[in-house]
Order: structure tokens, then C-alpha cells, then sequence
């Protein structure tokens, strides 16, 4: 495979559908999931028509796969965040059932979204083992294991201990940390008073409905009045009715907010590769430097610091010139590797900053972007809203007026 | 001061007004300008009780002064339509505000409920004003007019209360009776206050409901517009955009408090009276019942010969007139109240979509003045593309 064919100029990757199915899992136990089709298309250069490459079906634990995947083996960019596994900030009309046909379609899309957003981007876009999730339908999950790359993370607790005790790492993560931690929160609760203004709004619109109805029937009572009734109450149910679709548009505005919701623990999960290395850059040199300190002390026969062998030489008597040679040797050898050690870790380290750094500020540019529009868009559906109100109004006015 | 007593001071809707004067079936002017105000809180040992001022203007001769000011209290509104009733049985008479709210208020000294009921009871005097036989009724001059202990010794008069109860149990007798030989045109009257009496109910339900709808909403969208300047704090770049969000959500907010107070002013009490009404109008017709059944059962004794001959013609005469005049007066009132009925609702509804029009206007403003700000900033920045080439 060339990797140089492989950008989002030349091809167009779309989840086109969405299925249920059932199955056994692993426990032997029937399962009903959802598989998604995803269809790859390859663009011609010259002629700008797309041609079917290739079209398979995966389900969301294997984009979850995938995604670990990339994590591991990409700890320096800021991975694109899956859509969400259960619905969450769920206003009363919307089901927080991962089986309603509403949220599967959000997932479809968001799947899409995920997958064009690491399509697009300059370093994951090269993947291999992307390739092949879009191009190999069965034994991909067997070709992602054997890459071993379960192992090769790293573990939570480790990450944690590093967190609270490195002593020096570069600033602007922690800054960058700070800003994430920031990030989810006023976006969680941004969603969480929305889902509440839907719930408000949808019930002012839904209340004018039973006008329509009473209208209806007190017209058939009224001679002269009963006309401007009727229709006005025409007006009124389609009033009602308008907020349906007003609502599913902000859905789609409720997403895209919530896709930097989960890029937040993205960009955290890049700090806390840079803490884990530069805490383990920091031991490193601490051990370096007490290997060095006790070859010193050896050699000049000063006994600054504490230690066991030295206690134990105290009390059961010296060691031999000999023995004092050999440990002297041991530990320069060590300290010759830990040297060697240090430097390459020191040089990972500012390769992984680098390289790190160079994806935030994408990422940032980004981010940026994308709320903007996002922000915009959501200007856009309440001028829509604003509009179709004063039109059903503006037909409600003149029925009465006629009454 | 002003002479009118549909001054701007009084929260009426310019349409309403117009209203107000279109249905006057006498080409005259208005010559009795009622105003209720200033209620008052009065503390005795044995109560604590609220009066309200009443202001009345006229230029007619019977009144012996141009200009009259009184104070009363609720006791005498419920008097004074007692009187109306009694005198005029099968006349629409204005209803009076509940004597209490239900459900809400807990405190009957409230101001809210103090401020509806004034605007309430302004608009029960201002009725039996505009009312062609009501407006001349003895009771209702000496109600705008008398002073308080004139007041008192005026209501001792008349009959008693033990009597008027006396007259309930039999009436309840006597409307079912007349009700089997109602007139066709009452029947139809009849079924179209039953119907109209439920749909103006459901129609208040729905109008409270909705305010209620619109006050949560308002609510919550004064927590909404602030997280998006909290956030604005830890973005540079987007600081303008959510901010300006965060003024456009601020002022939308305050549109609909403004449509929620012309709901409350416009709306609801129109509707509320209506609700009043109907329960008025079922009264009314039970009284013509009544009337009728009264001369239904002297016929019937007659037919019988149950007593003497001509005792009885002579009474069923009289009580021939009697059912002909409460059948006309109802009739005609029934046209002026269904006329007036039409153009209050009309009017009420036509305001609420206004007010509905105004709010999605100003709502627009807003957005789409904040969207051209975004544009424009959006066509300062550079291009990233290559220029075209033409």
C-alpha cells in the first residue's frame, strides 16, 4: 500500500447505513447491536467522479478498538473522540435508548465524523492498520491484537503516580491540562441547561396545540366566528407541530459541542503521556545520580550516605580491596548504560513535545474553527425559528382579525 | 384628570377600547366615567378587609353632583349584584371577580391577586355603565354615590335574607320544570352557553398553562446566555462570538417577559370574565326557567281547577306579561352580550398574536444583528484559499 495515496483529496469515506443485528458474543450469549456500513470511494484525479472501493460493516466496539489503538501508538496527537456510547444531556422527548432509531442516526453520523477527521489528518491518515478497518472486513480485530499494542500501553496507575509526582514537566501541559479540565466542564454544563431550554420550549409550543383543537370545536357553535376559529386554529397546530424539527436541528448543534466535550479528554490524555515520560526521565536521572554518588563514595572510601552494604560492612567487618573493585566496576557499568539511557530519553522527551506541541496547535486551529462555525450555525437556527414564528403568527392574526 | 375611564392609566389595549365604544346601541356619547383604584388595607378587632376608591363622572340630571367619590369594599360589589339580579332576572349581568382564588394564592391580601381584582371589578362597573337598562338602575346610582352609612341603611331595605333563601329551594323546583317546556330558540341558547361555557373553561386552562410554559422558559434562559461568557474566558479567539451569543440569549429572554405581561394584561382576563360569564349565563337561564314554570303551574292549576277561576286568569295574565318581558329582555341581551362577546375575544386573540409577532420580530433583530457582526469579522480575516483567477 502507498501511503501517499492515502489523504482525504482522493478518497471520500461516508457510514452510509445503519443495521440491527443480532448475534452471539463472547460469552455465547444472543446480543442485538447495531452494525454500521462504511463505503470507501476513491476519487479520479482528472475527472472528479468517485468509484466504490470498498464497502464493509463494522460495529462501534470495533471503532472503539481501533481508536485504543491509535492512542497507543500515537500518544503525541490528539486523537479524534468517538461519538458517544449512551445518550447523554437528553431532553424528556429524546430516548436515552442506544436502540432509538434518533440517537442511531446521530451515531452514524458521528461515526462518519471520526472517521473523516483521522482521514484527514497528517499523520493517523497513514495508519495501517486504518487502512485496513476501512479495506479488511474479517480478522481485522485478529491483525489489530497482534500488534500488540495492549501491552505497549501504558497503565492507568502508572499515569496517575506520574501525574502527582513529577516535579518539572513543560509548563504549557500544564496549562494545556488546566484549559481541557476547563473545557468539559462549561461545555457539560452548557449542554445540560440546553437539553432543559429544549424541554421549556417544546412545552410552550406544544401547549398552543390544544388550541387548535378547542378552537375547532367551539367553532361549530359560532356563526359568524366560526370561520376565523377554525383556520386560526389551523395556525395554531402547526404552530405545535413546527418545534419538532426546530429541535432535531439543535440536536445536530448539541453534538458538535459535544464533540469537543470528548476531545477535552483527548488533549488530557497527551499531558499525561508528557508527565509519565518526563517523570520517568526524572528517575532516571535521580538513579543516575545516586549510582554516581555510591561509585564516588566507593572510590574515595567517604561514607556520606546511608547504606545497607555499608552498615552490613561496619558490622561484619570490611570488605576486601577485591570485592570493592568489582562492585566499583558493576556500578560504572551501570552508570555508563543509565548515561546512555538519559540521553535518549531526554531526547525522546523533547522529540515528544515537539512533535505534541505541533499537533495542539492544529488542533487549536482547529477546535477554533469549528465552534466558531458551530456557534454561527446555532445564530443561523434561531433566525429560521424567528421566521417561521412570525409567519404562523402573522396567519394566526389575520384569521381573528376576520373573526 | 383624566375624564376617561378607559385612561392609559388603565392597563385596556387601545383595540379593546375601540371595542368598548363600537357596541353601544345608542348613538350618544358616553356620559358616566367610572373608575376603581387605590385599594386599602382597613384593620378592625373583629376583621382586616380592602376597599377601593371609586371615582364616578357624569353630566347627566339625575346625578345630583358632577363628580362622586366612594369607597368600597367587596361586600358591596356582591350587594350591589344581588340588586341587579333581582331587579333585571333575565338580564346578562357582568360577573364579578371570584370571591376567592383556589389554587396559588394562599394569602388573600396578595398583590397580584389585589391588582387583578381591582382591574376586575373596574370592568364590572364599567359594564353595567355601558349596560342600556343597568346603567339606570336605582341601586347602581346610589352604589356610586352614597356614603358609607348611606350605604348601610340603604341595604336594609328590600327583602330579607331569610326570604331570598326561602326562594332558592323553591326555584330549584321550579327551573326544572320550566326547563321541559322551553321555547325552541331557548333550547338553542341554551346548548350554545353549555358548549361555549366548556370551551371558554379549556381556553383558560390552556392560556395559564401557557404562561406558565413561557415563565420556566424564561427561566431557565437567564442561566443559559451566562455559561457562554464563562466560557468566553478561557477561549481568545472566541470571546466576541460567545459573548455575543451569550447578549442575543439575554435579550430574547427579556422579550419574552414582555410577552408573557401582555399574555397576562390582554389575554388571560378576558379570558377569565368570559369563564364568569358563562356561569352567569346559566344562571340567567335558570331564572327564565323559572319565570316560566311559575305561569306553567298556574295553568296547570287552572286546567285543573284547583282554585278559584278567576283568581287564577287574572294571575296567569300578569304572569303572561311577566314571562313575555324576561323573554324579550333576555333576547335582546343575549344579541348585545354575543356581539360583545365576538368582538372582546376577537380583540383579545388578535393581541396575543401581535404580542407572539413583536416577540419572534425582536428575537430576529437581535440574531441576525449579531450574525452580520460574525460575517463581517469572518470577510476581515485573510483568505487561506488561492485567489481566483477570472
Amino acid at each position: 500500500m502507498t501511503e501517499n495515496n492515502f489523504g482525504l483529496k482522493k478518497i471520500e469515506i461516508s457510514v452510509s447505513e445503519a443495521e440491527k443485528r443480532t448475534g452471539r458474543n463472547a460469552m455465547n450469549m444472543q446480543e442485538t447491536y447495531t452494525a454500521y456500513l462504511i463505503e470507501t470511494r476513491s476519487v479520479e484525479h482528472t475527472d472528479g467522479q468517485s468509484v466504490l472501493t470498498d464497502s464493509l460493516w463494522r460495529r462501534y466496539s470495533e471503532f472503539e478498538l481501533l481508536r485504543n489503538y491509535l492512542l497507543v501508538y500515537y500518544p503525541h496527537v490528539v486523537v479524534p473522540p468517538l461519538p458517544e456510547k449512551r445518550a447523554e444531556f437528553v431532553w424528556h422527548k429524546l430516548s436515552a435508548d442506544n436502540m432509538d432509531p434518533d440517537f442511531v442516526e446521530r451515531r452514524r453520523i458521528g461515526l462518519e465524523n471520526f472517521l473523516l477527521r483521522v482521514a484527514s489528518h497528517p499523520i493517523l491518515c497513514r495508519d495501517k492498520i486504518f487502512y485496513l478497518f476501512l479495506t479488511q472486513e474479517g480478522n481485522w480485530k485478529e491483525t489489530v491484537n497482534e500488534t500488540g499494542f495492549q501491552l505497549k500501553a501504558d497503565s492507568r496507575l502508572k499515569a496517575l503516580n506520574a501525574t502527582f509526582r513529577v516535579k518539572n514537566p513543560d509548563k504549557r501541559f500544564t496549562e494545556l491540562k488546566h484549559y481541557s479540565d476547563e473545557l468539559q466542564s462549561v461545555i457539560s454544563h452548557l449542554l445540560r441547561v440546553r437539553a432543559r431550554v429544549a424541554d421549556r420550549l417544546y412545552g410552550v409550543y406544544k401547549v398552543h396545540g390544544n388550541y387548535g383543537r378547542v378552537f375547532s370545536e367551539w367553532s361549530a357553535i359560532e356563526k359568524e366566528m366560526g370561520d376565523g376559529l377554525q383556520s386560526a386554529g389551523h395556525h395554531m397546530d402547526v404552530y405545535a407541530s413546527s418545534i419538532d424539527d426546530i429541535l432535531e436541528d439543535e440536536e445536530h448543534y448539541a453534538d458538535q459541542l459535544k464533540e469537543y466535550l470528548f476531545y477535552a479528554e483527548a488533549l488530557r490524555a497527551v499531558c499525561r503521556k508528557h508527565e509519565l515520560m518526563q517523570y520517568d526521565l526524572e528517575m532516571a536521572a535521580q538513579d543516575l545520580a545516586s549510582k554516581k554518588q555510591q561509585c564516588e563514595e566507593l572510590a574515595t572510601g567517604t561514607v556520606r550516605t546511608f547504606s545497607l552494604k555499608g552498615m552490613t560492612t561496619k558490622l561484619f567487618g570490611q570488605e576486601t580491596p577485591e570485592q570493592r573493585e568489582a562492585r566499583i566496576k558493576v556500578l560504572e557499568e551501570q552508570i555508563n548504560e543509565g548515561e546512555q539511557q538519559l540521553k535518549s530519553k531526554n531526547l525522546e522527551g523533547r522529540e515528544f513535545v515537539k512533535n505534541a506541541w505541533a499537533d495542539i496547535e492544529r488542533f487549536k486551529e482547529q477546535k477554533n474553527h469549528d465552534l466558531k462555525e458551530a456557534l454561527i450555525s446555532y445564530a443561523v437556527m434561531q433566525i429560521s425559528m424567528c421566521k417561521k414564528g412570525i409567519q404562523v403568527w402573522t396567519n394566526a392574526k389575520e384569521c381573528f382579525s376576520k373573526m | 384628570m383624566d375624564m376617561n375611564s378607559f385612561s392609559p392609566m388603565m392597563p385596556t389595549s387601545p383595540l379593546s377600547m375601540i371595542n368598548q365604544v363600537k357596541f353601544e346601541d345608542e348613538p350618544d356619547l358616553k356620559d358616566l366615567f367610572i373608575t376603581v383604584d387605590e385599594p386599602e388595607s382597613h384593620v378592625t378587632t373583629i376583621e382586616t378587609f380592602i376597599t377601593y376608591r371609586i371615582i364616578t363622572k357624569t353630566s347627566r340630571g339625575e346625578f345630583d353632583s358632577s363628580e362622586f367619590e366612594v369607597r368600597r369594599r367587596y361586600q358591596d360589589f356582591l350587594w350591589l349584584k344581588g340588586k341587579l339580579e333581582e331587579a333585571h332576572p333575565t338580564l346578562i349581568i357582568p360577573p364579578l371577580p371570584e370571591k376567592f382564588i383556589v389554587k396559588g394564592m394562599v394569602e388573600r391580601f396578595n398583590d397580584d391577586f389585589i391588582e387583578t381584582r381591582r382591574k376586575a371589578l373596574h370592568k364590572f362597573l364599567n359594564r353595567i355603565a355601558d349596560h342600556p337598562t343597568l346603567t339606570f338602575n336605582e341601586d347602581f346610582k346610589v352604589f356610586l354615590t352614597a356614603q358609607a352609612w348611606e350605604l348601610s341603611s340603604h341595604k336594609k331595605q328590600g327583602p330579607g335574607l331569610l326570604s331570598r333563601m326561602g326562594q332558592t329551594v323553591r326555584a330549584v323546583a321550579l327551573s326544572m320544570r320550566g326547563v321541559k317546556s322551553r321555547p325552541e330558540e331557548f333550547m338553542e341558547m341554551n346548548n350554545f352557553i353549555e358548549v361555549f361555557s366548556q370551551k371558554i373553561n379549556l381556553i383558560d386552562k390552556i392560556s395559564q398553562r401557557i404562561y406558565k410554559e413561557e415563565r420556566e422558559y424564561s427561566d431557565e434562559m437567564k442561566e443559559y446566555g451566562p455559561i457562554h461568557i464563562l466560557w468566553s474566558a478561557s477561549e481568545e479567539d472566541l470571546v466576541d462570538t460567545l459573548k455575543g451569543i451569550a447578549s442575543c440569549i439575554d435579550k430574547c429572554c427579556k422579550a419574552t417577559e414582555k410577552r408573557m405581561s401582555g399574555l397576562s394584561e390582554a389575554l388571560l382576563p378576558v379570558v377569565h370574565e368570559y369563564v364568569l360569564y358563562s356561569e352567569m349565563l346559566m344562571g340567567v337561564m335558570k331564572r327564565r326557567d323559572q319565570i316560566q314554570a311559575e305561569l306553567d303551574s298556574k295553568v296547570e292549576a287552572l286546567t285543573n281547577k284547583k282554585a278559584d277561576t278567576d283568581l287564577l286568569t287574572e294571575e296567569i295574565g300578569k304572569l303572561e306579561d311577566k314571562v313575555e318581558c324576561a323573554n324579550n329582555a333576555l333576547k335582546a341581551d343575549w344579541e348585545r352580550w354575543r356581539h360583545n362577546m365576538q368582538n372582546d375575544i376577537k380583540s383579545a386573540f388578535t393581541d396575543m398574536a401581535e404580542e407572539n409577532i413583536h416577540y419572534y420580530e425582536q428575537c430576529l433583530a437581535t440574531w441576525e444583528s449579531f450574525l452580520a457582526s460574525q460575517t463581517d469579522l469572518h470577510m476581515e480575516e485573510p483568505s487561506e484559499d488561492k485567489p481566483e483567477s477570472h
